[in-house]
């Protein structure tokens, strides 16, 4: 080697490297930047950038009245359209102070448990995909899509459906929706027997997924956690049993609570969730009773198109509603639901006027991403995809 | 407000003694404490530690903005206590440009929600040592949240097919923004234009001789 080539080569050690994980990736579950510092296949740092759907959702409410608010928290988790929507409807007929019908309630809470079905099958089975097998989401569509029926008989859409409202929901089910929701519910325990059969056992599952990603309970509370990732960390807390909405009090079941923290133990206490959903659908149609779906005063809700063409003031009511809708006391409140995810709030402040002041939106998956620094450290770089899909995220809802 | 009855008086008596609450108030049943930013991580270190309060958790941090008002921002924390099943939001009223003492160190979850306050509010806080913009695209200016920050931003991102490149341009609204005002005078305003008047007190010119 000449004396020039010598001097203008040197080796040079490097420890570590840096990795871009997406923010396109099949399995970054949306548009997740993940810069991991990796040492060799083990990960040092894990620094989740997002943001990348922002749309300002927030500070396109501010410039919308209060119904027209509702169809943006649909876009926000699209995975549980409905479950997004409740509350905001719920914050809103706070500061209103308007009383539900009982019926309108019940609906709620059987589309609540639905779409948390909705959402529970959606990532039971692309975490599986994530981590390798194919089969469960091949089954879990096949059920995802008669629950989206639903959606769509009851809404009119399958997934942005706008079904609640300030004041109840949009409209009554339609006939011989209880009966067929009813038929599916005598059906879908054996789907989730199925699907054990497919995960719960499986060695390569097991390997994936058990003592990967593991949490204490103090970390999980420290770190913001709530729902199926909480309650896998040993915490037996369910907004749902806790704080009570709708008519959660009046239904019987139970709320599975995991041991471990690890990503095996928020993938069983989801299939646990199932089971008891599936219930509360039930307890829900038997429970139900006729009756109006919406509040009365038609300050809130939309009189009937009948009305209308006879009632000079269900006319005004109707065009005042939907051209200047209804003003809202002035206040603030933080109301929380327990959406599939977990604690999904909106701090809504009100002016006393017919725009939201401020309205923030809670969401759940920004808690779990920030911290997967903590959960992925020293773990290999394939169980990234495993921690990911464990929690849950839906960028929808983290960026909004 | 301060008149409605609550179910957490009790937790609201007990808070409104701790050194640096300005004041506490009950609104639609939830407990509030409006709390002097100097004081505010003593404040939240007992809440935290505190048998008494218990808030293990931080579920929420936001700020919300008052143009017309002296301190024209408020921080509003959203704690939850997992033991004793109950909320608290803590409101920290900080002028434009101050900073709010960080409070990453008592909730790990502090540090995602004040990078996300600071980048649509630029409401700095102090102590937090990633201070980076967390949901706006990369190098972008302004704070979206604030009243003043138009709803079309300033700025426009679209690719050049020509330059082959993603370009960044001044907004070009195609037609005028339009911003319906619902305050009817018939409904909605309390306050009706000239009463600002009937406040200042002083005495009408010209008639008091007449009679």
């Amino acid at each position: 080697m000449s004396e020039t080539a010598a001097k203008t080569t040197r080796t040079v050690e490097i420890d570590g490297e840096a990795l871009n994980f997406g923010p396109q990736h099949p399995s970054a579950h949306g548009v997740l930047r993940l810069v991991l510092e990796l040492d060799g296949e083990v990960v040092e740092r894990a620094d989740p950038h997002v943001g990348m759907l922002h749309r300002g959702t927030e500070k396109l409410i501010e410039y919308k009245n209060y119904i027209q608010a509702v169809p943006y928290f649909d876009r926000l988790d699209y995975c549980s359209p409905m479950s997004e929507e409740h509350p905001f409807v719920l914050a809103t007929e706070k500061l209103l102070g308007i009383e539900v019908p009982e019926r309108a309630k019940w609906i709620r809470t059987m589309f609540g448990e639905i779409t948390r079905l909705l959402n529970h099958l959606l990532n039971v089975t692309t975490y599986a995909l994530d981590v390798g097998a194919l089969s469960p989401s091949l089954w879990g569509f096949e059920e995802r899509e008669k629950l989206m029926e639903f959606h769509e008989a009851a809404s009119g859409a399958r997934f942005h459906a706008n079904y609640f409202r300030p004041g109840g929901v949009a409209k009554d089910l339609p006939d011989g929706l209880a009966e067929r929701i009813w038929a599916w519910s005598e059906t879908f325990p054996k789907f989730i027997d199925d699907l054990e059969t497919l995960l719960t056992g499986n060695r390569i599952w097991k390997q994936r997924t058990v003592d990967i990603g593991v949490i204490s309970a103090e970390e999980a509370l420290s770190w913001g956690f709530s729902g199926p990732p909480l309650r896998a960390s040993g915490v037996p807390w369910d907004l749902r049993r806790s704080q009570p909405y709708e008519m959660y009090d009046q239904c019987d079941f139970q709320i599975p609570v995991g041991r471990n923290g690890d990503c095996y133990d928020r993938y069983l206490v989801r299939m646990a969730e199932m089971r008891e959903s599936t219930k509360i659908v039930r307890q829900c149609l038997e429970k139900m009773k006729p009756g109006p779906v919406k509040t009365q005063d038609h300050k809130f809700t939309p009189p009937p198109r009948a009305e209308m063409k006879r009632s000079m003031e269900a006319l005004i009511h109707h065009f005042k509603l939907y051209t200047e809708g209804f003003h809202v006391p002035a206040g603030a409140t933080y109301t929380v639901v327990e959406t599939p995810k977990g604690e999904f709030g909106v701090y809504l402040v009100s002016d006393g006027t017919n725009r939201p002041y401020r309205c923030k939106i809670r969401p759940t998956g920004f808690a779990f991403l920030q911290a997967i620094d903590l959960l992925a450290k020293r773990h290999m770089l394939a169980d990234c995809t495993a921690i990911i899909g464990s929690l849950d995220v839906v960028f929808g809802e983290v960026d909004r | 407000m301060a008149e409605e009855s609550c179910a957490a008086d009790g937790l609201l008596a007990q808070v409104a003694g701790l050194k640096g609450v300005l004041r506490t108030l009950c609104e639609k049943d939830e407990p509030v404490a409006v709390v002097d930013r100097a004081e505010l991580l003593g404040v939240m270190t007992t809440l935290r530690d505190d048998p008494r309060f218990a808030f293990e958790q931080c579920m929420d941090i936001c700020g919300v903005d008052w143009p017309d008002r002296a301190e024209r921002f408020e921080v509003a924390y959203n704690l939850l206590s997992v033991s004793a099943n109950r909320r608290l939001r803590v409101l920290v009223p900080v002028p434009e440009g101050e900073a709010v003492p960080s409070v990453w160190t008592l909730w790990r979850s502090a540090t995602w929600w004040e990078r996300e306050t600071w980048d649509m509010f630029g409401i700095p806080f102090a102590g937090q040592p990633d201070m980076r913009r967390i949901l706006t695209e990369y190098g972008f200016e302004g704070h979206p949240l604030r009243k003043d920050f138009p709803l079309t931003g300033y700025v426009e991102v679209r690719y050049d097919a020509e330059r082959q490149q993603v370009v960044h341009e001044k907004v070009h609204l195609v037609q005028d923004f339009r911003n319906f005002d619902f305050l009817s005078p018939w409904e909605a305003m309390t306050e009706l234009p000239g009463d600002e008047k009937a406040r200042q007190g002083r005495e009408p010119a010209g008639r008091e001789g007449g009679e």
